[in-house]
């Protein structure tokens, strides 16, 4: 389609040409004339308001990371943008797709130090995958379909496309998305057959094979959960996977080991410490998962399939790097194997099952209950207990609260599980429910969170409250900044050093004062009932969830260890605490 | 043992020799790619030793960046994936993988003097073949072109004899053979 318009007016049509029904903003002088187009045609998009620009980047990627589809967020120029850097970032890291819309000032203005104004495309360099200053009408619709494709295609990831004030005022022609190819930018997506037929014929002759699947399989798409289980059950293969995967493969399914890497359990870090081969699927060998490096799984041949060859041997050296998209390349090499129908060692997989639930008997994730107090990791086990039946999304803030919720709530399903994985932002949970109510209005979304990390965008309570989005922020409360606290008692002696959250709000009577509805639980026998009336509630929640105010989260490889030196359990003596880490990994994070 | 760094990442201890490689990459000569290019090696902590850059078709707005970096070999491989992946490079050819490549700098070396020294400049300009471009009874600018190591043995000889000021303009490469790289 071709169509006289202005550029305001083409920012909208592209946005319904790419099929976006959700954006989420805050006006500003840099983007009123956007603003003014929302308001002359208001069923064509809907738009949720924000209370910071922070918000609307997390709200967009609760939204991308549960649907699938690219996150859209629309701000001004200046501290507008600046505000989204954390949100890109977050996205880049975690390879969410997103498309940034920033207001900037006129071009004739820019450089002038102008108010309001800054070098958005400069800032933003390093926090998207790609970014565009729009100089003339004329490029503003290529610019703008070029933006949803790269977001979308090859490993996604966040862009912005800043358009100064005249731009959107201009006229010019439209023209529709369709039949426009990117010059440059062409990602592989199918995997080479060669190095396919030799990853299935490693993976019949492996002895201790484990599959280790990170968030690639999920951005994949349904598909890719779907070829990945199909692999799993014709091998009968164990599965374990990074945060940033969990959902998809089944938590139900005996074949999964939990998830992997510093707080993952004992028969995961076990199994890729000592199995003889590794099927990395999607995930990228990040330090949270290898631990120390030169002891990172030493016996085995490793294939990895990824979409970015830049993720190929960067932190791991493999032995069978497949660069293509998950669903893709697990397509050809479940038509390979069914091909060549491989003997299985199947004696062998019996003995590396035993060992496996030799290990899995260690019960590294138990903790001791307690009577008089809420122990973080029974109020998860509740909450998911409660939430059997309901169609649940989960996010989370980062700290302790995220790796309980990661270790105790189970996820059969992908895009359930929404967390800030890469660059763990605190505050990301809240407005992420918000994104991800918007795109499931019925659906039951719970932010599990932590009372140091709820409070950096609580403001978007009064976002949820505005728009109807009844989002349940779930606060694990112990009052410490309590993965702050626990290292500094791993590294620096107990010296909590700034770590206590003294004079927190009252979160009953702060959900009151934003419209929402307050609840708090300080006891185990109270817990139930008051989630069973969080979850019957039809309006956003605040639930203040006491719990024990030490606990600590285990088991844990410390930093600077291997995965076969994990801290195990609540009974650890304070001395070996203190030792865990030595001076060396004392300098990692 | 060295103490490790401060870094949020296990360094392995590497023994691998540093490798000296010539990248050229053919990129879209849009505004703001050298930005992208330069801010991956200052971001991801990588050298530059050279960086050269022009457009090479006007009609296709097409820029060729030439770029002399160091680092042991995973880290060399790693730098050209992160180019590669990058929205607005059409190609990145390492020149120095089928043997080494065809490298020249230009050199412009401002020397002034007077009697002896400067009668020893111009001796010496004509014996590395440098022209003079430029000159007065109190000075010259000289033109050299060749391989960095003759362009820098020319300087450092140029220092006692009235040295001012030298602008280099890095390394433009080309692989030899018949075939030009992929686009």
């Amino acid at each position: 389609m071709e169509k006289r318009m202005t550029g305001a007016q083409m920012v909208l049509q592209a946005l319904e040409d790419h099929g976006v029904e959700v954006v989420f903003g805050y006006p500003g002088g840099a983007v009123l004339p956007i603003y003014d187009a929302l308001f002359e045609d208001q069923d064509r998009v809907k738009h949720i308001l924000v209370r910071h620009e922070q918000g609307a980047g997390h709200a967009a990627e609760g939204y991308a990371r549960s649907t699938g589809k690219p996150g859209v967020v629309v701000v001004t120029s200046g501290p507008g943008a600046t505000n989204m850097v954390t949100p890109l970032t977050d996205a880049l890291m975690d390879s969410i797709p997103m498309v940034c819309i920033t207001g900037q000032v006129a071009t004739h203005l820019i450089g002038s130090d102008a108010f309001q104004e800054c070098d958005t495309v400069g800032i933003t360099r390093p926090s998207t995958k790609h970014n565009w200053l729009v100089k003339s009408i004329e490029e503003l619709p290529r610019i703008l379909h070029e933006a949803f494709y790269v977001a979308t295609h090859g490993r996604p990831g966040p862009v912005v496309v800043d358009i100064p004030k005249n731009i959107q005022f201009a006229t010019g022609i439209y023209v529709g998305p369709k039949n426009i190819e990117h010059k440059t930018y062409h990602p592989r997506v199918k995997g080479d057959s060669e190095r396919i037929r030799a990853a299935v014929a490693l993976l019949a002759g492996a002895k201790r094979p484990v599959f280790y699947t990170g968030g690639g399989v999920i951005n994949s798409g349904p598909e890719a959960t779907r070829l990945l289980r199909e692999l799993a059950k014709l091998t009968g293969f164990p599965v374990t996977s990074t945060l940033m995967g969990l959902g998809a493969f089944p938590a139900s399914d005996p074949q999964w080991l939990g998830m992997l890497g510093m707080h993952g359990t004992f028969e995961a870090n076990n199994a890729m410490h000592d199995c003889d081969v590794m099927v990395a699927v999607g995930a990228r060998f990040d330090d949270r998962i290898t631990g120390r490096l030169d002891a990172f799984s030493p016996g085995s041949k490793k294939i990895h399939i990824d979409i970015d060859p830049s993720s190929i041997n960067k932190n791991v050296r493999v032995d069978i790097p497949i660069i293509g998209d998950v669903a893709n390349v697990l397509a050809d090499m479940l038509t390979v194997w069914r091909a060549e129908k491989p003997a299985i060692d199947k004696a062998a997989l019996k003995a590396w099952w035993q060992q496996i639930d030799a290990w899995r008997g260690r019960k590294s994730l138990a903790y001791r209950r307690r009577a008089d107090e809420i122990m973080p990791q029974y109020a998860v086990e509740r909450l998911f207990a409660a939430t059997r039946g309901h169609d649940t999304y989960i996010t989370t803030e980062v700290g302790q609260h995220q790796m309980w919720a990661a270790q105790f709530f189970h996820f059969d399903e992908p895009n359930r599980w929404v967390t800030s994985g890469g660059l763990g932002t605190m505050g990301f949970g809240l407005p992420a429910a918000v994104g991800i109510q918007a795109a499931h209005p019925d659906s039951l979304v719970i932010d599990i969170a932590g009372d140091a990390s709820v409070l950096m965008t609580m403001q978007e309570l009064s976002t949820a409250v505005q728009h109807d989005l009844p989002v349940k922020i779930f606060i694990l409360n112990n009052q410490y900044m309590g993965m702050v606290r626990q290292w500094q008692q791993l590294l620096h002696g107990n010296r909590l050093s700034h770590s206590y959250m003294e004079s927190l709000p009252d979160f009953v009577k702060l959900a009151e004062a934003y419209g929402c509805v307050g609840f708090r639980a300080e006891k185990p026998d109270e817990l139930d009932d008051a989630i069973a009336e969080m979850i019957s509630v039809k309006r956003p929640v605040l639930f203040d969830c006491r719990v024990a105010m030490l606990a600590n989260c285990f088991p844990m490889i410390p930093s600077g260890k291997a995965h076969n030196e994990m801290l195990l359990g609540e009974d650890i003596p304070d001395e070996e605490i203190a030792t865990a880490i030595d001076d060396a990994g004392k300098l990692l994070v | 043992m060295n103490p490790q760094p401060a870094s949020p990442y296990f360094i392995e201890e590497r023994h691998d020799l540093e490798e000296t490689h010539t990248l050229a990459l053919v990129v879209d000569n849009e505004p703001g790619v050298l930005a992208r290019v330069i801010g991956l090696f200052s971001g991801r902590g990588y050298n530059i030793e050279s960086l050269t850059v022009s457009e090479t078709s006007h009609a296709r707005h097409i820029s060729r960046i030439t770029i002399v970096t160091t680092g042991v070999r995973a880290v060399i491989e790693q730098i050209k994936h992160q180019l590669e992946r990058m929205v607005p490079v059409h190609s990145v050819n390492d020149l120095t993988l089928d043997g080494r490549a065809l490298e020249r700098e230009l050199a412009l070396v401002k020397v002034a003097g007077t009697g002896e020294k400067r009668v020893e400049a111009l001796r010496l300009a004509d014996a590395f073949r440098a022209s003079v471009i430029d000159a007065n009874v109190d000075y010259f600018v000289f033109e050299l072109t060749g391989r960095t190591s003759k362009i820098e043995q020319f300087i450092a000889i140029m220092g006692p004899l009235g040295l001012v000021e030298v602008c280099r303009t890095g390394i433009a490469a080309l692989s030899r053979g018949a075939a030009g790289m992929i686009e």
